[in-house]
């Protein structure tokens, strides 16, 4: 493991491929995700660049019949081997969703149900991670006098950032952020903008999104993927597929592919 | 091209058809609330009512014009003295002042040994239960027993009331001229006194053979162990099968075969949930009366308590099962996108979420099991019992099973006992309902 903590790659896909009981969602998808960046997933819906996202922290286990075929390798292990625990990968590896989710809880027990579920119980330390947690997600100002309050009191904007302090907390390597502004107004989304770039200092993210200027805005690398189709015996299958990968300057500003300058440019999708 | 005309005859008959059926909907709530009251006014007007009584020693004389209820525990416990027999008195001051004496050696023992409690005076002290005089006895009673209980025991022992006649509530408001003309008639000796058949004592003493001594406490306390087994077997089992349901056999790949049989499961719990209750009282006589009789010892509370246990399981299973199924999937993908396990996350973020509706459920299955006659006649109810039940292998009445029994019974009284008892059950049915609602919202604004 210490060999692999110099480098600068956080995650490597390896012809990953998900599968939804016999159909195929995505197809050999290889990319390697670096060390404290913003990588971007970007592309039409089903492309599958959720499912990919997904696929990073396991994730995708919850959904019956899924199973994924292929390496996703992370610190130099496979992390769909048979003798790693998902709960574990999930720890390393947190998530933030599309809607804001906070449990109906207190703003203070939603940041220390991660580090209960991990043991931590002396209410000092459980106090500071609260503390240094809410101070990352740029939300400890507004919150601090009342920690008590139920976390579905606040606004969408501060919901979204609890639950980026909550993933926090439990001291992740990689944040994946599936569309987390999706359900924000342009002013919140600005401030969770901004705290990811804050964030990246300290770790790696990962984030889906349909709004191709938060991709410029934000991310250092993007990745953008595309449907596929076939026809098979008069059926049509669709799967998605990695199209283009590389800096986000680059592919906004020389796409190599021809669908990725046609979706870029908004000719469609 | 729709015209112009043919869309306003249309708009016009869409919204008179609107209000033919907002028309329905009231008409149907209407029919329900009818219902409702109906039911409340026959059990109201049955439990209070008119009596004619009649008395072997008339209360007004017993006293100086003042009504027997109002007298002092001195005053009470004189007229009681003076009007029984010495010998009555000293049965009366051993079995419900002394109470706990050993029968072979209190008649030898000086009542101060027997009453160590009390203060008496040294000569009285002295003596035995046996050389008492009722003088004696008098203070006695006085200082040991409530003014209630001298009440009643003047009201049983010497004036001995009994019922010649007896009318509804409705009846005595509305037609009070016959009633009394119709006692004057038939029971010249008969006094007319309003009744609340629903009273304290009524509570609080057992079953009787006689209308005006007949209480509910056995059955009620019955019914009091039976719920409370009930939940104690249930509510674990009953949430545990709903949450490997939905959490554990749903979630996750299994084979076909597994997928199937959980289905089938599961249908089958939904149709358990609609057989007869007789058929759980059966399937209750036959297991645990008969087969683990040696476990809860034949038709015992306990018996009662686990088939009505087994009769709410399939109610509660659903419901808990909808009220997991009610907790958003955010928040379990939350709970395991920080890295909980399933358990971690299913006791602490989904059955927290999901407690008031389990509770509402329970609480539903709750109401059934009380008002359940058919399973606990079945399993064994005893039919004439004046003992409360004192643990899990007592044998036992219950409400429902008391109201059926004096329903059957030919004298009219019973009737109206019944509508009392009617009335306690329902009051029963009410705070239970009550204290899961108080319980759910304080538990919900907890949450929010």
């Amino acid at each position: 493991m210490t060999s692999h903590a110099h480098s600068n790659k956080a995650v490597q896909l390896n012809k990953v491929s998900i599968y939804y009981g016999d159909y195929r969602a995505v197809k050999d998808v290889s990319l390697d995700i670096d060390r404290n960046k913003i990588t971007a997933f970007i592309g039409p819906s089903g492309c599958g660049k959720s499912t990919v996202l997904r696929s990073i922290n396991r994730m995708n286990d919850l959904v019956p019949g899924a199973h994924v075929e292929g390496e996703v390798l992370y610190r130099g292990r496979n992390l769909y081997a048979p003798d790693v625990d998902p709960v574990e990968v999930r720890r390393r590896i947190g998530m933030v969703f599309q809607k804001p989710n906070p449990f109906p809880k207190s703003i203070y027990d939603n940041i220390a149900y991660g580090p209960r579920l991990l043991g931590v119980k002396d209410r000092k330390v459980l106090d500071q991670i609260v503390e240094l947690s809410l101070q990352q997600a740029a939300l400890w100002d507004e919150v601090k006098n009342d920690l008590k309050k139920s976390g579905l009191a606040l606004s969408g904007g501060q919901q979204q950032r609890l639950c980026i302090a909550r993933a926090i907390a439990v001291e992740p390597d990689i944040i994946l952020m599936d569309e987390p502004c999706s359900a924000l107004d342009p002013i919140a989304t600005q401030r969770i903008e901004e705290l990811m770039k804050d964030l990246v200092k300290s770790y790696t993210i990962v984030i889906v999104t349909h709004n191709m200027q938060q991709a410029v805005r934000v991310s250092d690398y993007t990745a953008f993927y595309y449907i596929r189709k076939q026809e098979i015996d008069g059926k049509e299958l669709r799967w998605g597929e990695l199209v283009e990968f590389g800096k986000t300057k680059q592919v906004f500003d020389q796409p190599e592919q021809e669908e990725t300058s046609d979706y870029i440019s908004g000719r469609f999708g | 091209m729709i015209e112009e005309g043919v869309f306003h005859n249309n708009v016009l008959r869409r919204k008179r058809l609107g209000i033919l059926w907002s028309r329905f909907y009231f008409g149907s709530l209407i029919i329900a609330i009818v219902a409702l009251i109906t039911l409340f006014l026959t059990v109201v007007d049955q439990a209070f009512g008119t009596v004619s009584l009649s008395f072997v020693v008339d209360p007004a004389t017993l006293t100086d014009g003042r009504p027997l209820d109002q007298l002092s525990t001195d005053e009470l416990a004189d007229i009681l003295t003076s009007n029984l027999s010495a010998g009555r008195s000293r049965i009366l001051l051993r079995d419900y002042v002394i109470v706990n004496y050993n029968a072979d050696t209190y008649t030898k023992q000086p009542i101060q040994a027997l009453l160590p409690n009390h203060t008496l005076d040294l000569a009285v002290g002295e003596k035995t239960l046996g050389t008492l005089s009722a003088e004696e006895i008098s203070p006695i009673l006085a200082q040991s027993l409530s003014s209630d209980a001298l009440y009643n025991l003047v009201m049983i022992e010497v004036v001995q009331e009994q019922v010649l006649e007896s009318w509804t509530l409705s009846k005595t408001v509305f037609e009070y001229n016959q009633i009394v003309a119709e006692n004057n008639e038939e029971h010249p000796e008969g006094v007319l006194q309003f009744r609340s058949w629903l009273n304290a004592r009524f509570l609080g003493t057992p079953m009787a053979s006689d209308a005006l001594k007949a209480g509910v406490r056995t059955a009620l306390l019955g019914s009091l162990w039976i719920i409370g087994i009930t939940i104690f077997f249930a509510l674990p089992v009953g949430i545990g099968a709903a949450v490997y349901l939905e959490e554990y056999a749903r979630a996750g790949s299994h084979s076909r075969l597994f997928n199937l049989a959980n289905n089938l499961i599961e249908t089958n719990i939904r149709n358990l949930a609609g057989v007869p209750s007789i058929i759980y009282g059966m399937l209750g006589l036959f297991v645990f009366v008969r087969l683990l009789g040696d476990l809860t010892q034949g038709r015992t509370i306990l018996s009662a308590g686990l088939t009505m246990a087994l009769l709410i399981l399939p109610v509660i299973i659903i419901n808990a099962q909808e009220a997991i199924r009610a907790v958003p999937y955010s928040i379990r993908e939350a709970s395991y996108g920080m890295g909980a396990t399933r358990w971690q996350t299913v006791s602490r973020q989904v059955l927290p979420a999901a407690l008031p509706g389990i509770m509402t459920g329970t609480i539903l299955g709750v109401s059934r099991a009380v008002g359940e006659t058919a399973p606990l006649i079945v399993v064994g109810a005893a039919t004439f019992i004046v003992t409360d039940p004192t643990g899990f292998f007592s044998q036992f009445t219950a409400l429902p099973i008391q109201v059926y029994q004096w329903t059957s019974l030919p004298q009219v009284e019973f009737r109206y006992v019944a509508a009392a008892a009617i009335v306690v059950l329902l009051i029963l049915l009410l705070s239970l309902n009550a204290t899961a609602i108080v319980l759910r919202n304080r538990y919900s604004r907890r949450l929010s």
